[in-house]
């Protein structure tokens, strides 16, 4: 098992600059990347599965491996301890451990491109230097923006950080939260003056020892092995250093961070339809009824043709958008149709992995099923498809009025 | 506790509806005495009304730990008996309920909405094993099971094995003729109730030399030593026991065995073919069980500023879903109804189960997503329908086999 290590220099080598590249040419970090982290899925975390599921844990050593791994720092600076990679090598490492288990992949992508991020682009120096590298060596983080009545409409947001001087002062309750079992660092939008409505929203950075409260864990459908609770807050001071840029510029924070986290979902997503996909159709090699392997019957192939197919367009709409936000072009609409599409196309491959196996897809011990559950999720966070149409056809309607 | 031959007749089909939407039913046919799908007879209608309000009532309670523990409760199966429910088609003289086979549907269509794994149960154990022993068997089997068929044991249809899925007719358990007895050796796969099964109707080869025309049909006591072996793990239907069976030189007299010998294939076709509406039955249950939960919460959820259920583009959703339903209704009760006209019904219960499957997942898909975060929670009770939903598309023919069902009956009709 080789644990990677972070290289600056991308050399594309014998790729010409001059001809534009297909979505199919990856840089050799990024290619090494892929190798590791697929390695490390299969030969570290593919054993883990059956006992997360059923537990509905995720094992403390398992992050840590994550952590050593260099898979929480992607694209942190090298002189922060991270490895320093492209947007492209995270999705590349979420998409792979989704092949596996989207429950862990889930949790490095928020890590990465919601936390991590959020740091990068509005943190000052001294808050980066200060949680940069820890969160790239042995600090989990949670992003806690929604709340029990503020769901889509965001914004909506109830949780108040009262000015005290040298402090805030943080109040209130958010709900759906991600890793929040096991963070340690808790990155938290609240509003410190409701007369300004969405205007007052700022974003905190909260240590878990200062009394942050994990109560009620939800008991999922899918997405088992990623803590999702409800957070509370009751009077946590939250020193002024820790406001993370300006304050009554949350809301802003926000909508950038998911619009970028989406495709860091869209990657989960295919990642998943991939690993449901690569579970079935050996087995429609193997099985046979009627005298032929069920994979040789012509409506079987015209299907598994189609879904291949999908996978292949959500692949290519998530690195897309993940290459255009690397040229630095807004990359919204593309990143929420790969979101979409790639979410519908998370469900249609697992729903249909599962009839090509049959009966024994519809165990638990087959673990093709686990996909199917786990695909729903894609639909609802960081955004529903509801709200990716909406955004899309926000924009399109620019296009034409 | 409810008698389904107690209940009074001032029972009215207008009072409870658990249906978001939907309009009462009535008994109506215009003036030659034709009717629409929506017309139901007195009984049928006392059916649906007691069914639905026990499944809100009884079963509906015990459906979180039914889930988590992955067990039928003793005491429910017995009140199923008691209702009335388990031989619904047996004549009264037996001890059944001497109704139709649309009501064995309402039945199964009602149980589903709360629990299909209650649902399947009932299903199974009227349409495909009351029916085979009523169809195929003698007097005598019919004087010594049916009658405990309909009031207190259930009766597991055993067909499957692990070789043979949509291939049934490999299948590989043996019958050997032994004079006064047949001797019984194998093993069968996927066998639903098998857990609280008193009885099996067990499918096996008289003669193998025949191939699939010494496919027999026994009837099976497991007091002679039917081991229930694995029970699997499922995705959903999770309080349905499904498990490996062995049959360990079991000897089955001469009498037990159902119909003729070598006819066992076609008695199989026969009543897969029409159990098949059984399963639309049911899948429609979960269809519309999803609809019920998610749409109201529609009404309930507010963000900006309003109900989720005005924006458009939910409207929008949720009325597709309802239109497919409603399709998914008419193709099943059509087919339950061309069966009681004692017409072939082999293409429409198989455009029926494919049909009410398909439209079981979507419904519950959308439904999960209508109800947002807490859609995807075990505690909101909408994730477990598209649990359930997945095994309609795999059980009694995968949806590949209804295709081609549906698609040979087409090109052997094409008048060229």
């Amino acid at each position: 098992m080789a644990s990677f290590t972070a290289k600056k220099a991308f050399s594309i080598s014998a790729v010409s600059r001059t001809t534009p590249t297909s979505l199919h040419t990856f840089t050799e970090d990024e290619n090494m990347l892929r190798q590791s982290v697929s390695d490390f899925a299969q030969n570290v975390l593919k054993p883990l599965v059956p006992e997360m599921e059923e537990k509905e844990q995720m094992p403390k050593q398992l992050i840590k491996d994550l952590f050593e791994y260099g898979l929480m720092g992607i694209e942190t600076d090298i002189e922060l301890g991270g490895s320093e990679q492209s947007f492209t090598a995270a999705l590349i490492a979420i998409e792979e451990l989704a092949k596996v288990e989207p429950g862990v992949s889930a949790m490095v992508d928020i890590h990465n491109t919601l936390c991590n991020t959020i740091f990068k682009k509005y943190a000052s120096k001294s808050l980066c230097d200060k949680y940069l590298p820890q969160f790239a060596t042995k600090a989990l983080t949670s992003f806690c923006l929604s709340e029990a009545g503020a769901g889509s409409d965001a914004f909506a947001l109830q949780t108040r950080a009262e000015d005290k001087g040298d402090h805030y002062l943080l109040n209130g309750t958010k709900m759906w939260i991600s890793n929040s079992a096991e963070a340690d660092v808790f990155i938290v939008f609240a509003n410190v003056d409701p007369s300004k409505g969405y205007r007052g929203i700022s974003c905190f950075v909260v240590e878990r020892e200062w009394g942050v409260q994990i109560a009620k864990k939800e008991k999922k459908l899918g997405l088992r092995s990623s803590s999702t609770c409800v957070v509370n807050f009751d009077d946590i001071k939250v020193p002024k250093e820790n406001v993370l840029g300006e304050i009554g510029k949350g809301y802003k924070y926000a909508i950038e961070m998911l619009n970028e986290g989406r495709i860091g979902i869209a990657a989960q997503m295919c990642g998943l339809a991939q690993g449901a996909y690569n579970m079935a159709l050996p087995y429609i090699f193997e099985r046979k009824q009627f005298g032929k392997h069920i994979g040789e019957f012509q409506g079987m192939q015209h299907q598994y043709a189609q879904i291949a197919t999908e996978i292949e367009a959500a692949r290519l709409l998530t690195y897309n958008a993940a290459r255009m936000k690397e040229e630095g072009r807004v990359f919204v609409q593309e990143a929420a149709m790969a979101k979409l599409f790639a979410s519908q196309v998370a469900e249609k491959a697992a729903s249909k992995a599962i009839e090509w196996m049959g009966g024994i897809g519809f165990t638990r011990e087959a673990g093709v099923e686990k996909f199917y559950r786990d695909a729903k999720i894609g639909a609802i966070y960081e955004g529903t498809s509801n709200i990716q149409l909406q955004t899309i056809a926000k924009l399109q309607a620019e296009k034409y009025k | 506790m409810f008698a389904l031959s107690r209940v009074p007749l001032l029972f009215s089909a207008r009072a409870l509806t658990t249906n978001v939407g939907r309009r009462p039913f009535s008994s109506a046919t215009n003036s030659n005495g034709l009717n629409s799908l929506s017309t139901f007879t007195e009984d049928e209608q006392i059916m649906r009304e007691s069914v639905a309000t026990f499944a809100k009532e009884v079963i509906k309670p015990l459906v979180p730990e039914m889930e988590e523990t992955e067990q039928m409760p003793k005491e429910l199966l017995q009140q199923l008996f008691e209702m009335g429910l388990m031989g619904i088609e047996t004549s009264a003289e037996l001890g059944g309920s001497e109704m139709s086979f649309t009501s064995a549907l309402i039945a199964i269509e009602e149980l589903a909405k709360v629990d299909p794994s209650v649902s399947a149960l009932v299903d199974i154990h009227n349409t495909l094993s009351g029916t085979c022993l009523q169809r195929y068997g003698n007097e005598d089997l019919h004087k010594r099971y049916l009658s405990k068929m309909a009031t207190g044991s259930i009766a597991s249809f055993c067909l499957s094995e692990a070789g043979a899925g949509s291939d049934a007719f490999s299948l590989q358990t043996k019958a050997e003729d032994k004079g006064d007895h047949y001797l019984l050796n194998g093993s069968k796969m996927w066998i639903s109730n098998s857990g609280e099964a008193d009885f099996f109707i067990v499918f096996a080869n008289a003669d193998p030399s025949k191939g699939y025309k010494g496919i027999s049909c026994f009837m099976v006591e497991k007091e002679w030593g039917v081991q229930i072996a694995k029970k699997e793990k499922k995705l959903g239907l999770r309080a349905s026991s499904t498990c490996v069976l062995n049959f360990d030189d079991v000897r089955v007299p001469k009498e037990n065995v159902i119909g003729e010998i070598g006819q066992g294939y076609k008695y199989s076709i026969d009543i897969l073919n029409e159990g098949r509406i059984g399963i639309a039955a049911q899948m429609l249950g979960v269809a519309q069980g999803a609809f019920d939960l998610a749409v109201p919460y529609l009404f309930e959820r507010k963000q900006f500023g309003k109900h989720i259920g005005t924006f458009q583009g939910m409207q929008y959703q949720y009325a597709q879903i309802a239109a497919e339903i409603e399709t998914a209704r008419l193709v099943t009760y059509n087919a339950a109804r061309m069966r009681e006209e004692g017409r072939n019904i082999m293409h429409e219960a198989a455009i029926a189960k494919l049909i009410a499957c398909q439209v079981a997942e979507r419904s519950a898909s959308k439904a999960i997503e209508w109800m947002g975060g807490i859609g995807f929670t075990r505690e909101a009770g909408v994730e477990k329908f598209y649990r359930d939903a997945k095994i309609g598309s795999i059980y009694e023919g995968t949806s590949n086999m209804m295709l081609q069902t549906i698609a040979k009956n087409i090109s052997n009709n094409i008048s060229r």
